[in-house]
């Protein structure tokens, strides 16, 4: 074993200064360190698969699907350019969503790291900051992944392309939050399950990620308006075809900060409750 | 010894409180009917480099205490105190000056030995070289040193335990928390744990735990309460206890199926007390022997007799009419 020096009297003064406790950020932050050390193991299987998926998902869409689909679309674009921007919110949302389930859930029930870090500085809120902060930076790296191989596979048609990233990216907070606030109040991971199939898959399918909204019947597209990954594709589509204005994306980004308000508040509400016992 | 290992050393102005509690209380709401009170109003005062314990049955309301005192459960009526700071608002200031060992041990399994006392330690904002020498020292202190580069799946419970409690030292604690620290050890496992909180102890280390084991109890505690139904039934020093509530000695006593309640009859008078449960009869008396020769002289003829010095244990079931392990 190695044998470190630290003088007696530096030791004593890195307690003293580990005494004088920091603010939400640095708090939330330790916790994020935690979750890098956690996952710093995999990282490289974690890379292959984000970069092999949207490759192949792309090829198959757009080199298979996409030749076979000429009509009901804008004028002139193709069915790649359509739907590449959709399944960018779209994974976005499902990774969101997977980043507070399992993690969460594992914390609390089954590793227990989130009943060791309760007994530290840390409160429940900065374990749920630095939890949504490591998920928010693996559905980050995950979409810009995505996004290269967008414009690799020419679907980006204008200057504020770009921009979609960072909505992507907000459509995963939107369902983040939410999702981690549920997770925590679990015994079990069934209920995930249910989530997964009756939640996700419908909203995956039927937000307008594949085909134009428009062609649902008449009485659902209330139902796409308010689900907030509808507004994180129209957005995102609206950005890559250059048809966004002013107006629409005033509206798509506000619902999806009201969103992501709310989102936010019942995870902390629902962290500190279980976290800090109330049983 | 390398260097002072429980985090404070023993400070010379004694009777330096640490912890304050008066009229604690802890209620849950039950989800249907009325609400549970686990913690029903209750008064202690721990002090600087002391060892202090909680005895009492499951239920009792122990762990909700520890809770309260760790800052992890919101105190639910009455004061309590750390360090003259108030859990409820200043819980994260209160718990970097803590160390943990919960009932039920948190370390990730996956990760190794060592990393897990990094990843603790940097909870506290500890620069890494501090947490990589502590580490070192720590895991020594533990015997598990030569595990440290191993995965804590495969470790023993006993090792286990043994890898939280030095990770609830890696902050250098003012006051050490321990949750039924031997629960579901098996008695060489526990018998190693005990030998390094009776070091850490010795080192002035402020030790607070709970446990169900009177003899644990008896050799480590300065001082303890007993508790019972989320009450305090009684305070003081183990021996101070035993004399209190216990005579000198304890004779028990076995009988045949069937002729206990005959017996436990025709003992009576012997000594100061009688307590007939349900296996054996226990006589309290200053002078085993001399009890048992009476028993023997009125006629009785027990199946074993034995001997023995009272103990907590015997203070527990004069205090609430119960045996503490069932």
């Amino acid at each position: 074993m190695s044998t470190e020096t630290i003088s007696a009297a530096a030791s004593a003064e890195a307690t003293e200064r580990s005494r004088r406790v920091p603010g939400g950020l640095v708090l939330s932050w330790r916790q994020f360190l935690y979750w890098y050390t956690f996952f710093y193991r995999t990282w490289r299987g974690t890379v292959l698969s984000a970069i092999l998926g949207p490759v192949m998902y792309l090829t198959a869409m757009g080199v298979g699907i996409g030749t076979l689909i000429t009509h009901g679309l804008p004028d002139g674009v193709t069915y790649l350019s359509f739907i590449a921007p959709g399944v960018l919110a779209a994974m976005a949302m499902q990774n969101g969503i997977f980043e507070g389930s399992f993690t969460v859930l594992g914390s609390v029930k089954w590793a227990g790291n989130y009943w060791a870090a309760v007994n530290t500085p840390q409160r429940p809120q900065d374990i749920m900051f630095g939890t949504a902060m490591q998920g928010l930076a693996r559905t980050a790296g995950m979409s810009t992944v995505f996004f290269c191989a967008m414009v690799g596979f020419g679907t980006t048609h204008s200057p504020w392309s770009v921009l979609a990233l960072p909505v992507a990216l907000l459509t995963g907070a939107v369902f983040l939050f939410p999702m981690m606030a549920f997770s925590i109040t679990l015994d079990s991971d069934q209920p995930l399950t249910v989530v997964f199939r009756f939640v996700m898959t419908p909203l995956f399918l039927f937000s307008g990620t594949f085909f134009p909204w428009q062609q649902l019947p008449e009485w659902m597209h209330p139902i796409a308006f308010i689900t907030p990954l509808w507004h994180g594709v129209e957005l995102c589509r609206e950005l890559t075809l250059g048809t966004v204005t002013a107006t629409s994306a005033a509206i798509h980004i506000g619902y999806l900060l009201v969103a992501l308000a709310g989102g936010v508040a019942l995870a902390r509400r629902n962290f500190s409750r279980r976290l800090y016992l109330h049983r | 010894m390398p260097g002072n290992l429980g985090g404070v050393s023993s400070s010379p102005s004694a009777p330096d409180v640490l912890i304050r509690a008066h009229g604690l209380v802890k209620t849950f709401p039950k989800k249907h009917g009325e609400a549970f009170t686990a913690v029903a109003g209750i008064d202690f005062e721990v002090r600087r480099g002391e060892v202090f314990g909680f005895l009492g049955p499951n239920g009792a309301g122990k762990s909700t205490t520890m809770r309260m005192i760790g800052c992890v459960s919101p105190v639910g009526g009455g004061h309590l105190s750390l360090f003259g700071l108030d859990p409820n608002t200043q819980g994260p200031r209160i718990r970097a000056r803590l160390g943990v060992v919960p009932q039920e041990d948190t370390l990730d399994v996956e990760m190794r030995v060592r990393d897990n006392m990094h990843v603790y330690g940097r909870y506290f904002g500890l620069p890494r070289a501090v947490i990589r020498e502590r580490a070192a020292r720590l895991l020594d202190f533990v015997q598990l040193t030569d595990r440290a580069e191993d995965k804590v799946e495969p470790l023993s419970g006993g090792m286990k335990r043994r890898l939280t409690i030095a990770r609830a030292l890696i902050n250098d604690p003012e006051i050490l928390i321990l949750d039924e620290p031997t629960t579901g050890l098996d008695p060489q496992a526990r018998h190693v744990v005990w030998d390094r909180l009776y070091r850490l102890k010795q080192q002035g280390t402020t030790l607070i735990l709970t446990t169900h084991y009177m003899d644990e109890a008896e050799q480590l505690c300065d001082r303890l309460v007993v508790m019972d139904k989320g009450r305090i039934a009684a305070e003081g020093a183990p021996r101070e206890l035993i004399e209190r509530y216990a005579t000198r000695e304890v004779l028990e006593l076995r009988f045949p199926l069937g002729e206990q309640e005959q017996a436990a009859e025709k003992l009576a008078g012997i000594g100061e007390r009688l307590e007939p449960l349900p296996d054996r009869v226990l006589v309290y008396a200053d002078d085993g022997e001399a009890a048992l020769t009476e028993a023997h002289r009125r006629g009785l003829e027990p199946v074993t007799a034995l001997v023995r010095r009272s103990t907590l244990e015997d203070v527990f079931l004069h205090l609430t009419g119960r045996t503490l392990v069932d």
